[in-house]
C-alpha cells in the first residue's frame, strides 16, 4: 500500500510541475531583460462578462484586419448568451449571416502588401502562446521613429502590428539603460535592457481602464481558442465524482474477495 | 476450501466437467469456450504476491482499447490531406457534437499509454521478469513498444500543425544518417522533396490501419507468451516449482476472480486520473498536447524549439548529445535496441531486486534517474550546462546496459526463500 | 493448512455481502459505460456544421413566371416551387377518385398545406422534390394529356413510374404511397420565400 501511495503522490508531483510550464518559449521580449514572470493576464473564462466586452472589443478594434476563421457568429451568441437580435444588430457585420465564420474584411493579398505579413488568424493564438503573451503584447507598444509603423513592441520586437489601440492606450516611450556583459571569451559587451516606460500622451482611456479593455479582450481570445472548455470543466467535476464513488466499490469488492487469500 | 453462506449451510459448488445444458452445450461443441475461460482466466494460477507494480499490464491493455475506440470515431471526422487536416481537427473540436471529449481522451491516451508502458518496463527491471524461460515475452513486448513508438509518432503527424511538420521533419531526416541509402530512404519514406501531403496521407493510413493491427497482433502474442510461462512475481519466484496436492501452485491463486477484482481497482484508479486529465488540465501545461501544434504546419517557419513529445525526449537527448549526426543517431537506435538484449546482459544468479545487492540496485536506481533526467533534458534547448548533463547521464544510460554482465555477475546477492512473501491486504 | 493453493480453507465468507457488492459495482459500472457511450453516439448527430448549412433557404419568386417550376435545395434536398396558373388549378380538382391519399391524411406537410392545394396559396406550390417511393427526383409533367389523355398534369418519377397530380398528391397505380412532400415554408416579405421555417420557427 505504501510503494502504492508514494507511486502515486510521485506522478502527481511530477503532472502538477508539468503543467506550471508556460505554453510559450520566452521569445525576443526575454532578451530585453523584462521581468516577464510579474507579468500576468489574471483572466478567467468563466468571468462571462469580461469575455461578453471582450468580443465587443475585437469586433471593434480587431476583425479590421484579424479573423476568428473558426468561430461562428452563432456559436459565439449562444455560448456567450447574446440575444439573437443584438448579436444581429451589434455584431454580426452587415451581408454576413449568423451562422458564417468570423472573417475580417481585409483582403490577405493587401494585407501583405502593407504590413509585410498577412495579419494572423487569432482562433487559437491563445493556445498557440498563452493568454500572458498576448497581455504582455497588447500592453508594451511604444513610440519607435526608426520603424515604418512609427511603433515597436517590447515582448514581439520589429512585430509588423501597428499600434492600432494607441488611441485608447495613449503613447509611451521606452526608456533603456545600458548594461555592462563579459561575454565568454572576457571581452566587455554593452547590451541594452529595458528599464521603465515613460508616457508620451494620454489615451481615451485611463491606464486602469486600458488594462481592464485588453485583460477583456485576451478573455475573449482564450474563449475563442477553444470554446467547450467552461462545459469541460462543469462535467468533469461530476464525472470525477463518479468515477472516485466507482473506485471506492471496485475497492470494497476487491478486499471482499481478497478475504479468501492467505 | 468450503465456501459457506450466510447462514452457515454449506454453498453448493458447480462441479469442474458438468453436463451443460442448452446453448453453452451447443457452443462448446463448435468452440473450445469454456476450456479456453478455464484454461486462461479461472483455472489460470497467478502468483498471489502481486504488488502495484503489476497493475500496469492490464491497465495498458484497457488504454489499448480506449485508443482504438476513440481513434475509430475520430477517423469518421478527421480529413487527412495537407490543405483539410489542420481544419479537419477544429472541425471535431468545435462543430462535432462531443469531437472535443474524443479528441482529448485520444490525445491523453496516447500519453497515458507511455507512462504505463515505461512502469510495466520498469516493474520487469524491479523483479527480472524478463529472465529465462520470460525472454520471448520480453522481446515481445519490446515489440510492441517499438511499434508503440511509430504509431505515436505517425498519429502526432495527423494533426498537421507546426510541431507535427517540425517532427516529422526531423525524425524522417535521421534516416538519411543512414550510409549509402539514407538519402533515397528519406526520399522513399516522404514520398516527396520535403514532408508533404504524401508523407500525411501514408502516415495517416499506417496509424489507422496497419499499426494497429500489428499492435494487436503483437499484444496477444505477448499474453498467449505470458500464459505460455506464467507470471514472474515480486520475489522472482517461480511459484509452479511448489505445487499442492491438487497440482496447482501453492503461491498461486485463481486468475479469476481474485485478480480480475484487483484490476478492476487499478483501472476505475487510472480512469480518475484519465478523467482529470481530460477534462482539467488535457494540454498537462503543453506536455501531452504541445503549444506550437495550435498553430498550422508552416515549412517556412520553425518553432523556437522543436523536442518531440516527452516519451521520446529521452532518447532525443541522447541523439543530441553526440556533436556528429551520424553517431548522434545511432546512439539513439543503440540506446533503444539495448533493451531487447537485457535477458542476456543480465548475469544475476537472483531475479529480483529484493534478493540482490547494492550494485544491481544502485544501477537500477542511476539508470531510473538517467532516463527520467535525459527526459528533461530532451525538452530543453541544447545549450550550456544542459549539453553537459545530457552527456554525463547519456553515459551513465548506457553504462547500464554494458556493465551490466559485470555488475551483476559481482553483485552480492542475499538468499531466496522458498516460498513468496505475502502481507495480507 | 493450505488445501487450495493460495486460497486458505474453511473461512467463514459471506457470500450474500460478496454477492450484493459486487453486482452494486456491476450495475454502478454498467451506468457509467452507458454514459461514457452517450458522446460516442451523439458525434454521429449532424454536426454544427450540417446544421449551419440546413438553415431556411430564401428564394425571391418574383422573377417565377406563371406555369414555370424552379428548383432550389434545402437540407439536402431539391426544393420544387411551381407558381401555378388559373388553368393548372383548376386541374387539381375532379380526380380525387384516382388518387391514393386525396385528403393528405397519410402524407407529410404542415397543417397550413393539408388542403386540395397542399398550399398555403394558390398560386404557389412549394414540394421536396424527391419521391415518396424510393427517392429519385420526379420530372414536371404540367401539361394536360401529356402522359396519357386523361392526364390532368402534375409529376412522373422516371424510375419506377409513379405519378403526381399539379398538388402533388399521389395517383393510384404508383409504386409511391403518398404525397409528395411539403416542407415547412413562409412568406416574410413579398416576393420572398423562406423554405426550412414557418410560424413555429426554423425547423429543428
Amino acid at each position: 500500500m505504501r510503494t502504492e501511495a508514494l507511486l502515486a503522490a510521485a506522478l502527481l508531483t511530477i503532472a502538477a510541475c508539468a503543467s506550471q510550464r508556460l505554453p510559450a518559449a520566452e521569445e525576443g521580449g526575454g532578451k530585453f531583460g523584462a521581468d516577464w514572470d510579474s507579468w500576468r493576464a489574471g483572466t478567467s473564462v468563466s468571468d462571462l462578462a469580461s469575455v461578453q466586452r471582450g468580443a465587443r472589443n475585437f469586433v471593434s478594434y480587431c476583425r479590421g484586419c484579424h479573423s476568428l476563421k473558426y468561430e461562428r457568429w452563432s456559436r459565439l451568441g449562444a455560448d456567450l448568451k447574446i440575444p439573437p437580435q443584438l448579436l444581429e444588430k451589434e455584431l454580426v457585420p452587415p451581408g454576413a449571416k449568423a451562422t458564417d465564420y468570423i472573417q475580417t474584411a481585409m483582403p490577405s493579398a493587401d494585407a501583405e502588401a502593407w504590413f509585410g505579413k498577412a495579419p494572423p488568424d487569432l482562433s487559437l493564438m491563445v493556445r498557440a502562446r498563452g493568454t500572458d503573451y498576448i497581455y504582455q503584447y497588447l500592453t508594451t507598444f511604444y513610440v519607435d521613429p526608426s520603424r515604418q509603423t512609427g511603433a515597436n513592441n517590447l515582448r514581439y520586437p520589429s512585430t509588423a502590428m501597428p499600434h492600432v489601440l494607441s488611441e485608447l492606450e495613449g503613447l509611451k516611450r521606452a526608456e533603456f539603460r545600458t548594461v555592462l556583459h563579459h561575454a565568454p571569451g572576457g571581452a566587455l559587451t554593452e547590451e541594452q535592457v529595458f528599464d521603465h516606460f515613460e508616457p508620451v500622451a494620454p489615451g481615451r482611456l485611463a491606464l486602469t481602464e486600458y488594462d481592464g479593455f485588453v485583460r477583456d479582450t485576451v478573455n475573449f481570445l482564450d474563449y475563442v481558442s477553444e470554446p467547450t472548455q467552461l462545459e469541460r470543466r462543469s462535467l468533469g467535476v461530476w464525472v470525477v465524482l463518479f468515477l472516485l464513488v466507482f473506485s471506492w466499490l471496485a475497492l470494497l469488492v476487491k478486499r471482499e474477495y481478497w478475504k479468501d487469500v492467505h | 476450501m468450503t465456501v459457506k453462506t450466510a447462514t452457515g449451510a454449506a454453498a453448493p459448488m458447480p462441479k469442474a466437467g458438468a453436463p451443460k445444458k442448452g446453448f453453452r452445450a451447443w457452443l462448446n461443441k463448435r468452440m473450445p469456450v469454456d476450456e479456453f475461460l478455464a484454461s486462461q482466466v479461472t483455472e489460470y494460477y497467478a502468483p498471489k504476491n502481486f504488488n502495484v507494480w503489476y497493475y500496469f499490464g492490464s491497465i495498458a491493455l484497457v488504454v489499448l482499447v480506449l485508443q482504438l475506440v476513440s481513434g475509430i470515431f475520430l477517423a469518421m471526422f478527421y480529413k487527412p490531406g495537407e490543405a483539410t487536416a489542420f481544419d479537419s481537427v477544429q472541425f471535431i473540436m468545435r462543430e462535432v457534437d462531443w469531437g472535443w471529449l474524443i479528441r482529448y481522451l485520444h490525445s491523453s491516451g496516447a500519453s497515458f499509454f507511455f507512462i504505463l508502458v515505461y512502469l510495466h518496463m520498469f516493474r520487469a527491471f524491479l523483479y527480472g521478469s524478463y529472465k529465462a524461460p520470460r525472454e520471448l515475452l520480453w522481446l515481445l513486448g519490446m515489440l510492441v513498444y517499438l511499434a508503440l513508438m511509430a504509431e505515436a509518432f505517425m498519429g502526432y503527424v495527423l494533426p498537421w500543425g507546426n510541431m507535427s511538420f517540425w517532427g516529422a521533419q526531423v525524425i524522417v531526416n535521421l534516416f538519411g544518417t543512414i550510409p549509402g541509402i539514407g538519402p533515397d530512404l528519406v526520399l522513399w519514406i516522404r514520398g516527396d522533396y520535403g514532408i508533404a501531403d504524401a508523407t500525411l496521407n501514408r502516415f495517416f493510413s499506417l496509424h489507422v490501419a496497419a499499426l494497429p493491427l500489428a499492435l494487436i497482433g503483437l499484444v496477444a502474442l505477448h499474453l498467449v507468451a505470458l500464459h505460455e510461462v506464467g507470471s514472474n512475481n515480486p520475489d522472482g519466484i517461480e511459484i509452479k516449482e511448489k505445487v499442492g496436492a491438487d497440482g496447482k501452485p501453492l503461491d498461486g491463486i485463481p486468475f479469476h476472480p481474485y485478480y480480475t477484482v484487483k484490476d478492476f481497482v487499478g483501472i476505475a484508479v487510472f480512469l480518475v486520473l484519465l478523467a482529470i486529465t481530460v477534462f482539467f488540465v488535457p494540454t498537462l501545461g503543453g506536455l501531452f498536447l504541445e503549444a506550437p501544434n495550435f498553430e498550422p504546419a508552416n515549412p517556412m517557419s520553425t518553432p523556437e524549439h522543436i523536442a518531440p513529445v516527452w516519451y521520446f525526449t529521452p532518447f532525443y537527448a541522447i541523439l543530441r548529445a553526440v556533436p556528429d549526426q551520424r553517431m548522434g543517431a545511432l546512439l539513439m537506435l543503440i540506446a533503444v535496441m539495448a533493451f531487447l538484449f537485457v535477458p542476456w546482459l543480465d548475469r544475476s544468479p537472483v531475479r529480483s531486486m529484493r534478493y540482490r545487492g547494492w550494485l544491481s540496485r544502485s544501477a537500477l536506481a542511476i539508470f531510473a534517474v538517467s532516463f527520467v533526467v535525459l527526459g528533461y533534458l530532451g525538452m530543453q534547448p541544447a545549450e550550456g550546462l544542459y549539453v553537459l548533463l545530457a552527456r554525463i547521464f547519456a553515459a551513465l544510460y548506457f553504462a547500464f546496459f554494458f556493465l551490466m554482465p559485470l555488475y551483476t555477475w559481482l553483485d552480492p546477492v542475499k538468499p531466496v526463500p522458498e516460498r513468496v512473501v505475502y502481507h495480507a491486504h | 493448512m493450505a488445501d487450495h493453493a493460495g486460497v486458505a480453507g474453511g473461512d467463514e465468507v459471506d457470500l450474500s455481502r460478496r454477492k450484493f457488492l459486487t453486482r452494486a459495482t456491476i450495475a454502478t459500472g454498467a451506468v457509467g459505460a452507458a454514459f461514457a457511450a452517450i458522446p460516442f453516439i451523439e458525434s454521429w448527430t449532424p454536426s454544427e456544421t450540417a446544421r449551419a448549412l440546413g438553415v431556411p433557404t430564401e428564394l425571391d419568386i418574383s422573377k417565377l413566371e406563371a406555369g414555370q417550376m424552379t428548383t432550389t435545395v434545402w437540407r439536402r434536398s431539391p426544393i420544387y416551387v411551381v407558381r401555378r396558373t388559373p388553368d393548372m388549378v383548376a386541374r387539381i380538382a375532379g380526380h380525387d377518385t384516382d388518387l391514393k391519399d386525396p385528403n393528405s391524411d397519410h402524407s407529410d406537410q404542415p397543417s397550413y398545406a393539408k388542403n386540395p392545394l397542399r398550399a398555403r396559396s394558390a398560386e404557389f406550390l412549394v414540394l421536396v422534390g424527391t419521391c415518396t417511393h424510393l427517392g429519385c427526383l420526379p420530372k414536371q409533367r404540367f401539361a394536360a394529356g401529356e402522359l396519357y389523355p386523361s392526364w390532368p398534369g402534375g409529376f412522373f418519377c422516371p424510375c419506377h413510374g409513379s405519378r403526381f397530380d399539379l398538388a402533388g398528391r399521389v395517383f393510384a397505380g404508383s409504386p409511391a404511397s403518398i404525397n409528395l412532400r411539403v416542407p415547412p415554408y413562409s412568406y416574410p416579405k413579398e416576393h420572398l420565400l423562406l423554405v426550412g421555417a414557418d410560424e413555429k420557427g426554423a425547423a429543428t
